[in-house]
């Protein structure tokens, strides 16, 4: 089915990088997998981008160990053909052409020139290949990093944040570039902090928050298990709607807005309780909680989780002062 | 292996400009200046105090530019190595080559090639352009002693751009590594060598040492315990320990 049918797996078992007192990240085990999208998703500061420089070897984890096919990176012989990355942070000296820091990336891995100019055209940067790089766009940037990323041809690709800084035109052409790299059978790990953005375009998730791993599962079942559908009401009688649900064992909780909320999709089942109970509704309606809302209830579920087993005894006016605190465990 | 990363760093350094104005400086400067310096040394012979006339070292004082050119050695061999740290360009170095010893030394073999090139090629011009400004006064390259110095000169300037960059392997920072050696070199070298107090630790400083390879007549009172090689090893000493320094930081921190 696929060149790459073999191979193209990483694997971090219980990485953990500590700076200091402060944990970046905290004993991550997961692995990445060829032929799908992968999304690294979690708040700005969650230790994705640090995951993914220990991935490269650029970092060294302070416990733990990360592998790519059962190797650590650099055991890796001529590593770029193996993985390519685009990192978040410029990674290219500024007064060098666009082709020169390609070349020269190629020369150390052995990889022929003739596949610098390939790069450059796939990423529509031909036109300016013997321009000083520091010219270039963010967008400009962005391409010139995959190009770097792509050269190796290799199986694995990771990208940090990778819409950051392209105009709408270049957002879909990475999309799609992800998702044809991943259906050629290459691994693909793409970190957002954007859950709209993963939604998109990851097949499988993995959550981190704080350092920690807060998710691990597929697309559909994190939709399924995280977009919290719900009906809710507004009415000049509330009291007595409050009554006749609680009758029906309908639980609703009050909104601050002076709406009521009921989980789960029960709106026929209300209009006509209330109908029957001559009940004045002036709305009714079905909502679903986005993805968006799910990330952000997740990763501040894991914070709220830290605090208490942080300061369990503490009054919470003063735990919420202690939320930035928790890394001074362990 | 190695030979991939060599053929990769020579990319690097022959792509951006900073190569070409520092080494192209440090060719001007330590050539216009002996040039110059032989010139005025030529005039003032007739004036000298008969000891001076003694220790008339024609060949060193055509060297006498080399005080300012090294500074351009010292610039390029920081923005060698500290560029890929200000630029960002040391993540995609150590993606691409995660062996950093293999990297480090590549980068160094590299700029240590053509810091050797450039100098020897300055150090022979600076010798004969000095030695017709100083007419009949001149030393002859045959004369003992003269090859010697004028082949040490360039391995000098090629030793100086080593040290600066291991130093600037330590540090990473291009404003901190010149902001300590430019004014060392400059100066306090300078003052710790020639105050009789500290003249005794001085005269094992980098250059204070390494230069001796390029004097000829031994001044009458000199007293220092090397000679013109021995100088050259106590520079050379210093160039392992900063570039071991640079290998070691570069190994054990993140990048």
């Amino acid at each position: 089915m696929s060149r790459f049918s073999v191979g193209g797996m990483i694997e971090l078992t219980g990485l953990t990088k500590r700076y200091g007192e402060k944990v970046a990240v905290n004993n991550l085990t997961f692995g990445v997998r060829p032929g799908i999208v992968t999304g690294f998703l979690g708040p700005n500061g969650a230790g994705k981008s640090t995951t993914m420089r220990m991935i490269l070897g650029l970092d060294r984890p302070t416990a733990g160990d990360v592998r790519i096919d059962g190797k650590h990176y650099d055991q890796l012989k001529d590593p770029l053909t193996y993985i390519g990355a685009l990192l978040e942070a410029k990674a290219w000296h500024g007064g060098r052409s666009a082709y020169n820091h390609l070349l020269c990336l190629a020369q150390s891995n052995g990889i022929p020139g003739s596949r610098v100019r390939e790069v450059l055209d796939t990423v529509g940067l031909t036109a300016v290949a013997k321009k000083k790089t520091k010219g270039f766009s963010m967008g400009m940037g962005q391409r010139l990093g995959i190009a770097g990323a792509l050269l190796g041809d290799p199986r694995i690709l990771m990208f940090d944040e990778p819409v950051n800084g392209l105009d709408p035109e270049g957002i879909h052409w990475i999309r799609n570039l992800m998702k044809s790299l991943a259906a050629q059978g290459r691994t693909v790990f793409v970190s957002s902090h954007l859950m709209s953005e993963m939604a998109l375009t990851a097949d499988h998730l993995v959550v981190i928050g704080q350092g920690r791993l807060l998710a691990d599962t597929s697309m559909p079942d994190f939709i399924a298990r995280n977009s919290r559908a719900y009906v809710r009401i507004r009415t000049p009688q509330r009291e007595r709607l409050l009554d006749v649900l609680h009758e029906a064992g309908i639980t609703a909780v009050e909104n601050g807005n002076g709406t009521l909320e009921v989980d789960g999709g029960k709106s026929e089942q209300i209009g006509e309780l209330a109908a029957r109970h001559q009940v004045v509704l002036h709305e009714l309606s079905p909502q679903q909680a986005s993805l968006e809302e799910a990330f952000m209830q997740l990763t501040a579920e894991s914070v709220e989780y830290h605090a208490h087993t942080e300061a369990p005894t503490r009054p919470p006016q003063q735990r919420q002062q202690q939320w930035g605190a928790d890394w001074k465990r362990s | 292996m190695v030979t991939q990363v060599i053929r990769s760093e020579w990319t690097k350094i022959r792509s951006v400009a900073s190569t070409v104005w520092t080494l192209s400086l440090a060719v001007v400067v330590t050539i216009a200046l002996g040039m110059l310096i032989s010139a005025l040394s030529k005039n003032e012979f007739a004036d000298m105090s008969r000891r001076d006339q003694a220790s008339f070292d024609p060949t060193f004082i055509s060297f006498a530019g080399m005080g300012l050119g090294q500074l351009a050695m010292i610039v390029f061999g920081v923005l060698v190595v500290s560029n890929e740290y200000s630029t960002g360009m040391i993540r995609s170095s150590l993606a691409a080559v995660p062996q950093r010893g293999t990297f480090l030394f590549s980068k160094i073999a590299v700029a240590t090639g053509l810091s050797l090139a450039v100098g020897l090629a300055t150090s022979f011009v600076t010798f004969f352009l000095g030695q017709a400004m100083l007419g009949d006064h001149r030393a002859e390259i045959g004369d003992p002693g003269v090859l010697r110095a004028v082949i040490g000169g360039g391995i000098y300037m090629t030793l100086i751009a080593m040290f600066s960059m291991g130093v600037a392997a330590m540090l990473r920072s291009p404003m901190l590594s010149l902001g300590i050696l430019m004014p060392f070199f400059f100066l306090i070298s300078n003052i710790l060598g020639n105050v009789s107090a500290t003249e005794k630790i001085g005269q094992y400083l980098p250059d204070q040492a390494g230069s001796r390879i390029m004097q000829v007549v031994t001044p009458l009172d000199d007293d220092k315990p090397y000679g013109p090689w021995g100088g050259l090893g106590i520079m050379l000493l210093w160039v392992i320990a900063a570039l071991a320094g640079g290998y070691l930081t570069l190994k054990k921190r993140d990048a």
